[in-house]
């Protein structure tokens, strides 16, 4: 336990924290600082080209073995089954209709980059291995929950939920999903020699980028917390706290199934904790345009990315070490 | 100078639809269009702005001039992708210098 607070206090006063915390005040404030767009796009791919090199570099140096194929499998499993749990709790706990409860699960059963991204900083600051290829795993659980999610809305109204063949391509080939996944695929190619070439680049000024991301994340949140105060019940917002709880213990479970490291384990509990707010809602506004985007935007990016961010990811990293131990 | 009769027709749809909406309209034969970003606004779901977003999200507007006996035509097509979703479509007239172009 002392360890769970050690760690949590440690994270809660990293830069990258408080500058997502100066996000959230800002906006709440209604400070008229921004990121613009371009520049967040730019960050986004930014973090994303790095994690995916540093995974795939990695895997380079420490080879493929039978636990990558069976995180692969793990990650689209724990992706395709979380939404079913999310769908019923809401049913259960809340009362949104059918269509909210589907297009809020489908968030809950993918995944948050930027979470992984944090987690995987926290664990490096802690001096924890993890695979490299859990990068890979993250890309994997993009799109499974949309499917899901489509599937609960369907059995319900058949008319319902719209996938065709030009949706499926554009999740499935989504402009994060393609940097990552390639840029994992030739790091695993160029391997530490690629990694050194280009280190300056994307070690040393990672942290600072990502910090710089959360007070975009931040802002972006306090904005959206700004406008739907009261809208939502307090038993939605109760959801997106125990769904992380629920999705990370599952996710411990497929971990040590599996054989994972510690990090490995911990980074498995993050992406089955975290909800996503870049990929699904998009796919959720084409899918599913009768659902309301306020409700899982806010769940998602105002709640459970928080939540995350503060207390989850030492908790993962806490009860992962704990139970599998570090070397 | 001589100039000639036209629709403009200006539809804000959201950013994920705007390649169906577009298609849709190449698909009606529409020549030519201009897609403008929106920066941020407010409706039915409340205010929302562009900055900062990393996602797919938002709103575009995409407008078209064309031949006022071509509206039917385009506005069917239009309806079709916008239907279901958050947006606004808007048709005013106007006048063109070279009607050999719409």
């Amino acid at each position: 336990m002392a360890d769970i607070f050690d760690l949590a206090t440690t994270n809660l006063l990293s830069p990258v924290i408080l500058f997502f915390v100066l996000g959230v005040a800002a906006a709440l404030a209604r400070s008229d600082l921004s990121v613009p767009e371009a520049a967040a796009k730019t960050l986004s791919l930014y973090l994303l080209f790095a994690i995916g090199f540093k995974g795939g570099a990695s895997v380079a140096a420490h080879g493929v073995d039978a636990r990558l194929i069976a995180s692969l499998g793990a990650g689209v499993v724990l992706s395709f089954f979380l939404p079913f749990i999310a769908f019923g709790l809401l049913r259960v706990m809340t009362n949104l209709n059918r269509l909210d409860a589907a297009a809020v699960a489908a968030h809950y059963g993918s995944i948050s980059i930027v979470t992984f991204v944090a987690a995987t900083s926290v664990l490096e600051s802690r001096l924890i291995d993890s695979e490299g290829y859990m990068v890979a795993v993250a890309a994997m659980m993009e799109a499974p929950a949309i499917l899901s999610a489509l599937w609960l809305v369907a059995r319900g109204a058949p008319d319902g939920g719209r996938m065709d063949a030009t949706l499926l391509r554009e999740i499935m080939l989504n402009g994060s999903i393609v940097l990552l996944v390639g840029s994992f695929a030739i790091g695993a190619i160029t391997g530490q020699d690629g990694l050194e070439k280009i280190a300056s680049f994307i070690v040393a000024p990672f942290t600072g980028v990502l910090c710089l991301f959360l007070l975009d994340m931040g802002l972006v949140a306090g904005r959206g917390l700004r406008e739907v105060r009261g809208q939502i019940s307090m038993a939605t917002v109760a959801f997106a706290v125990l769904m992380p709880l629920i999705g990370s213990t599952i996710g411990l479970g497929f971990g040590l199934l599996i054989g994972l490291s510690a990090g490995g384990v911990a980074l498995m509990m993050v992406l089955s904790a975290s909800a996503s707010y870049i990929a699904v809602p998009a796919a959720m506004r084409v899918a599913l345009p009768e659902a309301n985007p306020s409700i899982y935007l806010t769940l998602s990016l105002g709640v459970t990315f928080p939540f995350n961010l503060t207390i989850g990811i030492p908790l993962y990293v806490a009860v992962a070490s704990a139970i599998v131990g570090v070397n | 100078m001589e100039t000639h009769k036209a629709k403009r027709v200006a539809i804000i749809i959201e950013a994920p639809m705007e390649r169906r909406l577009t298609n849709a309209l190449t698909e009606a034969g529409v020549q030519g269009y201009s897609i403008l970003p929106v920066l941020g606004g407010s409706g039915r779901s409340g205010q929302w702005t562009r900055e900062g977003q990393v996602g797919r999200s938002g709103m575009m507007q995409v407008v078209c001039i064309i031949r006022p006996e071509r509206l039917d035509t385009l506005l069917e097509a239009a309806f079709k992708v916008v239907e279901r979703h958050m947006g606004v479509v808007t048709v005013s007239d106007c006048e063109v210098l070279r009607a050999e172009r719409f």
